[in-house]
C-alpha cells in the first residue's frame, strides 16, 4: 500500500479509538470533570502525564533542533526531565494532600486571598493558551505533509476532535485518552529509532547505538564531529553557549515544567498521596523513553542528513528532498552554479536551507525505511499535539468556570451549573485555540520562553514558599509573584519584541537569555517575597495549621470543592 | 493532626526535608555539576563512544532523575510508617 492510504488507515483507526474512549468515559460530575473522580491508578496517571507533557514541539521538534545544535540543545533534554523531580519532591505530594481541583485554587486558599487567585487564574489561562496554539499548528502541518489536506482544514479536523472528547469526557475522558495516545506516540517514536540504529550502528537500542559503533569501525559521535568539523560547524559533542546561560535556561525550563499548570493538575487525579508520589515517577519513566532516544535521533539524523545530501548533484537528490521542497521547509539555490547541494557553516557558501521541524518526520524517508513507519509516524505525532492540546482546554475551561465564576463571581451557582460551565468554556477556547492556530500570530515560537519563564517565575515560588514556610503570608506572595512576573515578562518583551537587534549576549543581563531569564524572576520572587513577609503581619492561625496539615499523608480524602 | 503530639511531626518534617536536601543535591550534581559546569573537564573521559561530559548531559541525567523519584518515593513510604503517617 502507498503511504497515503497507509496513513489515513493509522490515523483513521487511532482517532476512532479515541472517540470510543472518549464515549466510555464520560463525566457526569464536577469531580469527574476536573480530577476525574480523583480514582486514577499511578501508571495510568504516569502515562496520561507523560502524553499530556509531550506536545507536538517534543516529538516533532526537539530531535530535530538536537540535531542542529548539538551538546547545546541539552537544556531541553535536562531541563524538561528534570523538573519532575523538583515536581514529585516539592510540590506532588502535598498539593495532592490540599485535595482541592486547580492551582489557583491551592494559591487562593494557601495566601487567603482572592487577589492572589486571580494572579493564578490569568497566568494560568495566558501560559495555557501559549502552548495550546502551538499544538494546533502542529496538528496542521502533520495533516498537510503526510494528508495532504489543506492545512486549516487539519486545524478544523483537528478541533472536532479535541471538542468531542474534551468537552465530554473532562478530566476522565482525557485521562484515559491519553493513555492510548502515549502508547500510539511511543511506538511511532521508537520503531523508526530502532530501525535506524540498526542500520547504522547494528545495536538495536538507540540509547546504546548513540555510542556504538558505524560500519567502518569508527564511533557514531567521532564521525559525527568529524563530518561537521570538515563543513565547518562546530563540534557536534561541544558547547558554543556560555555556562552560565545553559545554566539559567535549564534551570528555567525545569522550574517552569514544574509550575506549569496542566501538569500540576495531574497529580490531583490519584487516589492517595503515595500514589501521588509514584505517579510522578512513572510520569518521568515514561517520558524519559522519548527523551533519551531523542538525542540518539538527532545524531542520526544529523549524519544521515549530510551523508545523502553533501556536495550530492541536484539531479541526483533523494525524493525526500524534493517532497519536502513543495512545502517550502528545505530550499535549495545554486550559488556557485556547479549544480550540487553544498551544506556547509559558511553563510555566503552555503546553498541548503533545511528547517529543524522536518527531521523527525523527515527522518524515516532519509533513512529510507517501509511505508508504514512513515505513517505510523504522522499517527503519533497528531497523538503527541491532541493530548497535549486536550489536556490545556482543560486547565483553561476548569480556571473559566471554577476559579473565575465558581469561586469569585458567582459563587452561588450549583454543581451542574458549574458543569455545563466548564463545558461551555472548553468550547470556547477550542475555538480560539483553533483560530489562533488557523491564523498563527508570527511570535508563537518566541512565546514559548514566556511560558516557562513566566511559570518559573511566578508560581513554583509561591507554591514552595506556601508548603515549606509557614511564616509566608499574602502580602509576600504576591509581593514575590507581581515582582517575579513582570521583570520576566518585561525582559522578554524588551529583547524579542521592542529591540530584537539587541538581542546578543553582550546587551544580556550578566549573559543571560530571555529564554533563562525566568531564573532571574524565580530567585527575585523568592527575596522579595522573603522580606516583604517579614516586614508584614504572620498569616492568621487557620492557615498554619493548613500548612501543617498538608506536609502529612495521612487523611487525604478525594478532590472536592470544599 | 490532633492525634499526633507535634513533636512527632516536628521530626517527620525534619527528616522529610532532609532527604530531600539529599536527593536534590544529586538532582544538581548530575545536570548542573557534571552535565554544564564540569563538562569539559569531564569530556577528557570516555564511556565507550561518548565523551563522559555530553553522555551526562543528553543521557545519564535523566537516568539519575528517574532513580532519584523512585528512591523518594522508597524512603518516603518508609519514613511514613515510622512516624505513623501513612495512609491505611
Amino acid at each position: 500500500m502507498d503511504v497515503m492510504t497507509l496513513t489515513y488507515l493509522f490515523v483513521g483507526v487511532t482517532f476512532a479509538i479515541y472517540i470510543g474512549i472518549a464515549i466510555w468515559s464520560r463525566a457526569g460530575s464536577t469531580s469527574d470533570y476536573y480530577v476525574a473522580g480523583g480514582g486514577v491508578p499511578p501508571i495510568a496517571n504516569g502515562m496520561a502525564t507523560a502524553a499530556d507533557w509531550m506536545s507536538a514541539a517534543s516529538f516533532i521538534s526537539m530531535a530535530g533542533i538536537i540535531a542542529f545544535a548539538g551538546y547545546d540543545g541539552s537544556v531541553y533534554l535536562m531541563g524538561w526531565t528534570g523538573g519532575y523531580v523538583l515536581l514529585a519532591l516539592l510540590l506532588a505530594p502535598y498539593l495532592r494532600k490540599f485535595g482541592k481541583f486547580t492551582v489557583p485554587d491551592f494559591v487562593g486558599d494557601r495566601y487567603y486571598s482572592s487577589t492572589a487567585r486571580l494572579v493564578a487564574v490569568v497566568c494560568a489561562i495566558f501560559v495555557s493558551f501559549t502552548y495550546v496554539a502551538g499544538q494546533m499548528r502542529g496538528v496542521g502541518i502533520v495533516f498537510s505533509r503526510f494528508l495532504e489536506v489543506d492545512i486549516n482544514t487539519g486545524v478544523l479536523i483537528g478541533m472536532a476532535i479535541v471538542f468531542f472528547y474534551a468537552v465530554l469526557g473532562g478530566m476522565k475522558g482525557i485521562t484515559y485518552t491519553q493513555v492510548a495516545q502515549y502508547c500510539v506516540l511511543i511506538f511511532a517514536y521508537m520503531v523508526p529509532a530502532i530501525f535506524i540504529s540498526l542500520l547504522m550502528t547494528g545495536n538495536p537500542i538507540p540509547q546504546l547505538g548513540f555510542g556504538g559503533q558505524t560500519a567502518d569501525g569508527t564511533y557514531l559521535l567521532d564521525k559525527l564531529d568529524g563530518l561537521v568539523g570538515d563543513l565547518g560547524f562546530s563540534a557536534y559533542t561541544e558547547g558554543t553557549k556560555p555556562a552560565i546561560d545553559m545554566f539559567a535556561i535549564t534551570l528555567a525550563l525545569m522550574v517552569g515544567t514544574a509550575g506549569l499548570p496542566h501538569v500540576i493538575v495531574r497529580f490531583f487525579t490519584v487516589p492517595k498521596v503515595r500514589d501521588a508520589r509514584r505517579s510522578a515517577g512513572w510520569a518521568l519513566i515514561f517520558i524519559a523513553i522519548l527523551y533519551t532516544t531523542a538525542p540518539a535521533i538527532a545524531a542520526f539524523a544529523r549524519v544521515n542528513l549530510i551523508d545523502s545530501v553533501s556536495d550530492v548533484p541536484y539531479a541526483e537528490a533523494p525524493s525526500w528532498v524534493k517532497s519536502w521542497e513543495k512545502t517550502g521547509l528545505i530550499s535549495w539555490e545554486d550559488k556557485n552554479g556547479d549544480g550540487a547541494m553544498q551544506y556547509v557553516a559558511a553563510k555566503d557558501a552555503n546553498e541548503m536551507k533545511i528547517d529543524r521541524d522536518i527531521m523527525v518526520l523527515a527522518n524515516p524517508e532519509i533513512a529510507k525505511l517501509p511505508n508504514w513507519v512513515i505513517a505510523l509516524v504522522a499517527a503519533g505525532g497528531l497523538a503527541a499535539a491532541l493530548s497535549t492540546a486536550a489536556g490545556l482546554l482543560l486547565v483553561i475551561s476548569t480556571s473559566i468556570s471554577h476559579d473565575l465564576l465558581k469561586k469569585t463571581l458567582m459563587p452561588g451557582i450549583t454543581e451542574k451549573q458549574e458543569l455545563l460551565f466548564a463545558r461551555i468554556g472548553a468550547a470556547v477556547a477550542v475555538c480560539v485555540a483553533g483560530y489562533l492556530g488557523i491564523n498563527p500570530p508570527g511570535f508563537v515560537a518566541q512565546v514559548v520562553a514566556f511560558a516557562f519563564g513566566l511559570a518559573a517565575a511566578s508560581f513554583f515560588p509561591a507554591i514552595i514558599m506556601g508548603i515549606f514556610s509557614k511564616r509566608m503570608n499574602k502580602e509576600g506572595a504576591i509581593a514575590g509573584m507581581v515582582t517575579g512576573i513582570t521583570l520576566t515578562a518585561a525582559y522578554i518583551v524588551y529583547f524579542k519584541f521592542v529591540h530584537p537587534e539587541l538581542n546578543s549576549a553582550e546587551h544580556w543581563f550578566l549573559g543571560i537569555s530571555p529564554e533563562g531569564f525566568g531564573t532571574v524572576g524565580m530567585v527575585l520572587n523568592f527575596a522579595v517575597a522573603t522580606v516583604v513577609s517579614m516586614l508584614t503581619k504572620a498569616p492568621p492561625q487557620a492557615v498554619q495549621t493548613l500548612v501543617g496539615e498538608i506536609r502529612v499523608p495521612r487523611g487525604a480524602g478525594t478532590a472536592s470543592a470544599h | 493532626m490532633s492525634e499526633h503530639n507535634s513533636a512527632s511531626a516536628e521530626a517527620y518534617w525534619k527528616a522529610n526535608v532532609r532527604l530531600v536536601l539529599w536527593l536534590l543535591a544529586v538532582w544538581f550534581a548530575v545536570s548542573y555539576g557534571a552535565g554544564i559546569l564540569l563538562v569539559d573537564w569531564l569530556n577528557d573521559f570516555r564511556l565507550f563512544g561518548f565523551k563522559l561530559g555530553f553522555w551526562f548531559a543528553q543521557q545519564g541525567s535523566i537516568y539519575v532523575f528517574v532513580a532519584l523519584i523512585f528512591i523518594y518515593v522508597w524512603r518516603m513510604n518508609k519514613l511514613d510508617r515510622e512516624h505513623d503517617v501513612h495512609e491505611d
